[in-house]
């Protein structure tokens, strides 16, 4: 087992039994934000070295991808679980934007394996992030008479801090390049699978404090929010060799389809809707969700798309 | 020392609504605001300020009695229904008028 998987398990056990453990905000900030640079300063080091033509399909592909999985989900939550249009769209925006942790342990799994990816996953990882949270919140006000801030929405999905920072992370890379990136590589890529580590501890402090919602959200959440990645993940892994991803990158474009985001859309989605209960989301996204994927759900799409492979 | 009265306004609120609140502020003719980080529990759950969506925080406004009122109905009527959200104002005496 992937270390860091356990740092997480740690943190939900020093949480249910009620430990005095706590991992202050400005370090859990400092971490979020080294995370967040680093994966974008490694793919950009390696995008500078191979023609941005290829990427374009594969980029757009992604987009989609991520516009589309709210509009897929929406009707099931509504009519299967009966939960209200706002909560319904809030709920499936989590599940169209993606989770950069839940990618970063992708990341970890296939290297400790041996599997190659593409080196511009990052870029298709920070293009994910905002389509999602945008079709929920069509979703939300469609019928309504409430309008859009499209202004402050297009703001929010460009620089917001996550897309900020991987995106930034991104150009900084590739313009450096392989050389000139030696003098901050011990920090950035040395040190990244401890810094995930210590990420992961307090993920699990929060995952942990979550686990009391899923019993207000019910039986369909919990059930939803485990066998939605496992469908999405068949979803991108077809994406994936549809754009002709190897088996590494289209296990990961699999991991952003069944992964959901907890960074970026829920302060989003709060904003936007405010009337959807915040509880269901996140309880259902950090209880269930985010636990399923580092723990079981990467191994299982890398065998999604080693199978699709053949 | 000569003071002079003013309304003291403080709103605890989930993070996400700072720059509404700010511009809020601003707009029902607050001249300042003061903000800080704040965790705490409440009918909405405990929020314990350990990751975005989980964090408070507390505005300060000392203004006139009029903005304030404004101002605390504005917040009450626009994100009190949906929002973790709590209020109150205290009367202060300032040293420097123009100021609020």
């Amino acid at each position: 087992m992937d270390p860091v998987v356990l740092f997480f398990l740690l943190g939900v056990v020093a949480r249910l039994a009620k430990s005095d453990l706590r991992v202050p905000e400005p370090l859990y900030e400092a971490l979020s934000i080294y995370l967040l640079l680093a994966i974008g300063i490694k793919g950009g080091v390696e995008l500078a070295q191979q023609p941005l033509g290829a990427v374009l399909p594969q980029a757009l592909a992604a987009i989609a991808l991520g516009a589309a999985i709210p509009f897929i989900l929406f009707p099931i939550l509504m009519r299967v679980g009966r939960l209200p249009r706002a909560d319904s769209a809030s709920i499936a925006a989590h599940y169209g934007s993606v989770s950069v942790v839940t990618f970063a342990v992708g990341v970890s799994v296939l290297a400790k394996q041996n599997v190659e990816t593409e080196p511009h996953m990052p870029l298709l990882l920070a293009l994910m992030e905002a389509p999602g949270i945008i079709a929920g919140i069509l979703l939300a006000r469609m019928g309504g008479a409430q309008r859009i801030a499209w202004g402050t929405l297009a703001h929010e999905a460009v620089f917001g801090k996550s897309v900020l920072l991987l995106l930034g992370g991104i150009v900084i890379g590739a313009i450096v390049g392989p050389q000139d990136i030696t003098s901050i590589e011990p920090l950035f890529m040395g040190l990244f699978k401890g810094v995930l580590a210590l990420f992961l501890l307090e993920m699990g402090l929060v995952a942990g404090a979550r686990l009391g919602d899923l019993k207000r959200a019910g039986v369909f959440l919990v059930a939803f929010g485990i066998v939605t990645p496992v469908v999405l993940g068949v979803l991108g892994a077809l994406v994936g060799q549809l754009v002709g991803l190897s088996p590494g990158g289209t296990a990961l474009l699999a991991t952003l389809a069944a992964s959901a985001s907890y960074i970026a859309a829920p302060t989003a989605m709060r904003i936007a809707v405010p009337e959807a209960n915040p509880a269901l989301s996140i309880g259902v996204v950090l209880g269930v969700t985010f636990p399923f994927n580092i723990t079981l759900g990467i191994p299982l799409y890398l065998g999604y798309a080693r199978w699709i492979a053949g | 020392m000569l003071t002079h009265a003013r309304k003291l306004l403080v709103i605890i609120a989930e993070a996400a609504l700072e720059k509404e609140l700010v511009r809020d502020a601003r707009a029902f003719g607050a001249h300042g605001y003061t903000l800080s980080d704040v965790r705490g529990g409440g009918v909405h759950g405990e929020r314990e300020a350990a990751w975005e969506a989980d964090r408070s925080i507390e505005m300060k406004v000392i203004c006139n009695e009029s903005s304030a009122e404004r101002l605390a109905q504005h917040v009450l009527a626009t994100y009190a229904p949906n929002f973790a959200v709590t209020l109150f104002v205290a009367d202060v005496g300032v040293f420097r008028p123009q100021k609020f």
